[in-house]
């Protein structure tokens, strides 16, 4: 029971711990806003806006105050959700942001599954079998994985099995047009098509989602395993292996909970790491496969100097960057009784 | 002896490293008797620790059986399958390890740990497991088993940490325990109290045990019979006071006379023929008038009364007479480190007087007494000789670091001239003076530190435990060129050792510490002959001494 | 004194072998730093003379039909405008290289000045810088990156800067590590008490020790780098066409693929495949060039 609420207690230290990261976030986020090179009312108008609607936009997102009352306006606006409107669409930015997450988060999870289920295997196979083929592909793939460039991955890929092979769908969005998506419950289209017991929309989600899901996961999986290859690497040699085995314990039971648990823990710490590669590789494969997600809202924004819909853009990515890293931190206080002991 | 339980017959083994096969021991024979202790001893690379990872067929990936047999019970242990080997690991032949934090799990309970043990040799079900295993805690003398079955080992002092993995190698009552230098980097009297657990329970359950240690005193202590070992060969093989009263072999002889004991003086431990070239020493001499005198001197870690702060050093006082040699002992925590940094001006102290040649020094701050002129008349041999030296520097430029730095009045070649002489003065063949650290051998690279410490000819030389990390013979001769240095340089010394023989060869007087206070000082023949307070008689009675004095008979029967 | 000399051999004196001794040294040992190295080599070679060994000019449009396929006379074939993009492919090198470099030059620099001395001082050094770091680290990288361009203008300039600040954590956290766990060891403090003053100490004892890591750092960052300044490019961002860059090419090859015109997008793609590859591949043969315990 104590050891249940000593748990809870690091649990929300660590929570704490986040508030001057999301702070620093904030900082530089409105930093960037007011970086634009020359006058930033200017810019947030639009191209085609005249002298006195710049003083208006001027006026009306308070720049004609000092720094600091700007940052509060800024903090302002950002508890009502307020991000700005995206002058490509017209619609408010905190809109499209929230229609096209669930896009982005299929496809960043999707990958993050798939590259976890494929390294971690593979990265322990070739920790326990050093200098066999498997531990030799290990190392090929962990070496090549991380010299691909995302886009030019999923560019090759798309040319070998739409193109040579005719396999893959046109990769155009998240569903051929000739499907009706699935009631939106979740957002994430294999679910919704799972919820809504639609095998054939299912089929063909998943059908669009695999190429784009590969590319992301075959960047994502040379980080993973090479840290699990590492790690169990380094967890077989040491004494207390050592010791388990001089005590006769299963291999199984020295593989398992001996190496491997505490292997995991320098795994869990490098997520952080693959998922800060992830959000931005994410970026790039979407433009590639014309994926409808927050990325390719920020690359079109972009070409269009949409500013206020590439800030909204780098801050809610931010954000899904601290949830992420905060689950990890939490999984490992978790698994690791030693955090937050040390003086 | 009738059937041994343990016969090792002609093994050889080859470690096959990126410059081809090494055999690291070749054709040894050694049998292990039922009820018998056995120790193997030997220095850094004689095969010692690897001839026991074969008999537990856990050598690594680069090490293999390549010849002679290893028989235990009537099973060929050099060519069983992995298979049966589980069943004899940790059921019939268990092993102990060196450093016992590292040898456990670091993230499960430390009960769990034994209690794996006990469920996988079928000594106890899922069930009554956590029970046996308590039990077993209870038995290797842990303190409050139960509370104590839900710890992790970080949350356990290192003698703590040692008891559970003696727990977990004698949890399923084997018949044969390997203990691999068990008390190695524990403090003496942690040390002591471990190696009695050991031979207590060993002797309780009826097991034989192998002892394998660097440390003739102790083996000669705990053990029946004795094995000498060097660079993979057995060299010697008797029972432990035969081989001590009537060795046969030059390199037992040699071994035997550089374990410093009771009665021994600086210059018997070296071997014969350079005892005969050594210099004579001068006879007792009267110190001269105090170069040091610390007084009141206290270090707070951390502001008081804050959590984790710590009151290391707690009113210290003491005196260094010109030529004089102090000891100052200690078990680890007890502030004899903090001590010295802070006469050495590498730590600020909080308060009191570090009066050297006259001047107090203390205010002065640790990061600006690079700059001060006293600098180079307190210098420092530190403990590890491997971790003292930069590693991309050759010998020749750590020695002629601090010339370079406060000699300004020397030109480069007289540098130059200065760091060939001190080469000689410390021993150092001059031909080694172009080698990076990693080229060198321990005792080659503890002269290099020597030679830069004395480099500005120091009045005063801080002694850090100046041969802890060396073999007992290199320490021997390391040990005897310090006391030449002291008179023919005419310098003091403060030697910071945890080992009370090794003190008392070279000081005149000894201080004994405890949690940050002096507890008891005297001159050193005094203080070991007539100690005055427990903690003292309590140190003195840790070190193991060899059978000569008549002290392991008592021990034995005890 | 020489009766206390142990039973030293009287090896001969060690020559402090030379760079290019132990360069031959380290190659033999493993083969693949050797190639490492050669790819090195040509990389920079293609960098510095490029733009005089292609045959065409690589802005030059109408060399031949356009979106001809791989020939003779185009070994890598055409682009839509005709322009060769075996030329493009080669002069791309040195704008990207030169990106990488300076990028991953500046963030080496001020990276480990700030680790250094955040892990020797410790206290509001240490404070400050680790707070910088966090900050920084706590954006997805490259969409930082994005968001710096983005916000400072969209030019070349700005791409070294923005990789430069998010490369500027690895370094930092690295030499903070290093740095402290030799803080104490025991040649620093014999260094001290050789009269060396705190910053010669740092700079003379201890960071030359941190070298052997933080060249490996060095070489994964350079590729990880390159890849960030193409990708960037490649959403637009930073080079802008017609300049010869291979993120580019790629993204102006990207519409060709579906149509089959693949070597717009494959030939760019493979050379910044290779680049990256080659900076990864060199890494250990780096610190093994630069620690002398490699030495033998």
């Amino acid at each position: 029971m104590t050891a249940a609420l000593e748990k809870l207690r690091k649990v929300a230290l660590r929570l704490l711990q986040a508030v001057p990261t999301v702070f620093g976030i904030l900082v530089v986020c409105f930093l960037l806003t007011r970086a634009l090179p020359g006058d930033p009312a200017a810019y947030f108008a639009g191209d085609m806006a005249d002298a006195e609607s710049i003083e208006e936009v001027r006026r009306t997102m308070g720049l004609d105050q000092s720094l600091p009352m700007q940052f509060v306006s800024y903090l302002k606006d950002l508890a009502q959700g307020n991000l700005g409107m995206a002058i490509s669409t017209g619609q408010p930015v905190t809109a499209e942001l929230a229609n096209r997450l669930p896009a982005s988060l299929e496809l960043t999870l999707g990958a993050l599954v798939l590259s976890f289920l494929i390294a971690v295997p593979l990265g322990v196979l070739a920790a326990t079998r050093p200098n066999t083929w498997i531990d030799h592909l290990c190392r090929f793939l962990v070496t090549a994985g991380v010299s691909l460039p995302t886009f030019f991955t999923g560019l090759a890929l798309m040319y070998v099995f739409y193109y040579l092979l005719d396999w893959a769908p046109a990769p155009m969005g998240r569903l051929d047009l000739m499907f009706l998506p699935p009631e939106p419950i979740t957002g994430f289209l294999t679910i919704d098509a799972i919820i809504a017991g639609d095998w054939e929309v299912l089929r063909a989600a998943l059908a669009q989602l695999a190429l784009p899901t590969i590319t992301l996961a075959l960047f994502t999986l040379a980080p993973i395993a090479r840290m699990t290859r590492a790690a169990m690497l380094q967890a077989i040699a040491s004494e207390f292996v050592r010791t388990a085995r001089a005590a006769g314990l299963s291999g199984r039971r020295v593989l398992v909970t001996y190496a491997f648990r505490n292997a995991l823990l320098p795994v869990v710490t490098t997520l952080g790491m693959v998922f800060s590669f992830v959000l931005g590789a994410n970026v790039l494969v979407e433009k590639v496969f014309a994926w409808p997600g927050i990325g390719s809202f920020a690359v079109e924004a972009l070409v269009v100097s949409d500013y206020a819909a590439v800030q909204g853009f780098v801050l809610s990515m931010a954000l899904l960057f601290v949830a992420l890293n905060l689950l990890i931190d939490v999984i490992y206080t978790l698994i690791d009784p030693r955090v937050g002991e040390e003086a | 002896m009738s059937v041994p339980l343990l016969d090792i017959n002609r093994l050889s083994i080859d470690f096959v490293t990126r410059n081809g096969t090494v055999r690291a021991i070749d054709d040894i024979s050694l049998a292990v008797g039922k009820g018998e202790t056995l120790g193997i001893v030997g220095e850094s690379g004689s095969g010692k620790s690897v001839t026991s990872y074969a008999v537990m067929r856990i050598l690594d990936r680069a090490g293999r059986i390549a010849g002679g047999s290893i028989q235990y019970g009537g099973v060929s242990l050099h060519k069983a399958k992995e298979r049966d080997l589980r069943d004899i690991r940790g059921r019939e032949i268990s092993m102990i390890f060196q450093n016992p934090r590292a040898a456990l799990n670091p993230i499960r309970r430390i009960g769990q740990q034994v209690a794996d043990v006990l469920i996988q040799h079928s000594q106890a079900t899922r069930a009554n497991a956590r029970e046996k295993a308590i039990d077993m805690l209870r038995a290797v003398k842990i303190r409050d088993p139960e509370k104590r079955y839900e710890a992790y080992p970080y949350e356990l002092s290192g003698g703590m940490c040692q008891r559970v993995v003696i727990a977990i190698a004698l949890a399923c009552k084997p018949r044969l325990l390997i203990a691999d230098e068990p008390t190695t980097g524990l403090d003496v009297t942690t040390q002591k109290a471990v190696m009695d657990l050991i031979m207590e329970l060993t002797r309780e359950f009826n097991m034989s045990t192998i002892l394998i240690t660097h440390d003739l005193g102790l083996a000669a202590a705990y053990c029946d019979r004795l094995v000498v070992m060097e660079k993979g060969k057995v060299i010697e093989a008797n029972g432990a006071s035969e081989l001590f009263h009537a060795p046969h072999e030059a390199y037992t002889r040699q071994l035997l006379q550089a374990t410093p004991h009771r009665d021994s003086n600086v210059r018997d431990l070296l071997p014969d023929e350079l005892r005969k070239e050594a210099i004579s020493l001068p006879a007792q001499r009267t110190p001269g008038n105090p170069i040091l005198s610390v007084r009141h001197l206290r270090k707070q870690f951390g502001k008081p009364g804050a959590e984790g702060s710590h009151l290391a050093v707690k009113d210290l006082s003491f005196q260094i007479r010109e030529g004089e040699s102090l000891g100052l002992v200690g078990e680890s925590g007890c502030g004899k480190s903090t001590t010295s940094a802070m006469v050495m001006r590498l730590l600020d102290t909080s308060e009191g007087e570090i009066e050297f040649l006259g001047e107090d020094i203390a205010p002065v701050q640790a990061s600006k007494f690079a700059a001060h002129p006293l600098r180079g008349k307190l210098q420092m041999v530190f403990q590890d000789p491997t971790d003292s030296l930069n590693p991309r520097w050759t010998a020749a430029q750590s020695i002629a670091d601090p010339l370079n730095r406060l000699a300004r009045d020397m030109d480069s070649k007289a540098r130059e001239q200065r760091v060939v002489e001190l080469a000689g003065l410390v021993g150092l063949p001059i031909n080694l003076l172009n080698r990076f650290p990693h080229q060198l051998s321990g005792g080659q690279k503890a002269r290099v530190g020597i030679a830069r410490a004395i480099a500005l000819q120091p009045k005063l030389l801080i002694l850090d435990e100046p041969t802890a990390a060396l073999d007992v013979s290199v320490q021997a001769v390391v040990l005897n060129l310090l006391e030449d240095l002291k008179h023919r340089l005419g310098m003091s010394y403060l030697f910071i050792s945890h080992d009370l023989n090794v003190v008392r060869l070279l000081c005149d007087r000894i201080m004994v510490m405890q949690n940050g206070e002096v507890v008891e000082e005297d001159n050193a023949s005094e203080l070991l002959d007539n100690p005055k307070t427990d903690y003292t008689r309590s140190l003195l009675a840790a070190i193991p001494h060899p059978p000569e004095t008549g002290k392991s008979a008592e021990r034995a029967s005890v | 004194m020489t009766s206390l000399t142990t039973t030293v051999s009287n090896t001969e004196i060690a020559p402090r072998s030379s760079l290019w001794r132990h360069l031959r040294h380290v190659v033999s040992e493993n083969p693949v730093t050797g190639v490492a190295f050669l790819l090195f080599a040509m990389f920079v070679v293609l960098a510095v003379f490029g733009p005089y060994l292609v045959p065409f000019d690589p802005l030059q449009t109408d060399t031949g039909p356009a979106l001809q396929s791989p020939s003779a006379a185009h070994w890598f074939g055409t682009d839509h405008l005709g322009r060769d993009v075996f030329s493009r492919v080669v002069v791309a090198t040195r704008l990207d290289l030169l990106i990488s470099v300076s990028a991953v030059a500046i963030s080496f620099v001020l990276g480990s000045v700030m680790g250094c001395f955040a892990g020797y001082f410790g206290g509001w050094t240490d404070r400050i810088t680790g707070r910088l770091v966090d900050t920084i680290m706590a954006f997805p990288l490259f969409v930082l990156a994005m968001g710096i361009v983005a916000a400072a203008g969209n030019t070349v300039e700005n791409i070294v800067y923005a990789t430069a600040i998010i490369n500027l954590p690895f370094y930092a956290r690295m030499a903070r590590a290093e740095v402290s766990i030799r803080r104490n060891a025991g040649y620093v403090q014999a260094a001290r008490l050789a009269g060396n003053s705190e910053l010669r100490v740092l700079f003379g004892h201890i960071f030359p020790n941190t070298l052997p890591p933080m060249m490996v750092q060095i070489s994964l960052n350079m590729g990880w780098a390159i890849l960030n300044a193409a990708g960037l490019s490649f959403i637009g961002l930073g080079v802008q066409p017609p300049a010869p860059e291979w993120g580019i090419m790629v993204a102006e090859g990207a519409n060709f693929i579906i149509s089959g015109e693949w070597w717009l997008v494959i030939f760019p793609g493979l050379a910044l495949m290779l680049a990256v590859f080659t900076f990864n591949l060199i890494g250990d043969g780096l610190r093994d060039l630069v620690d002398p315990q490699r030495r033998t």
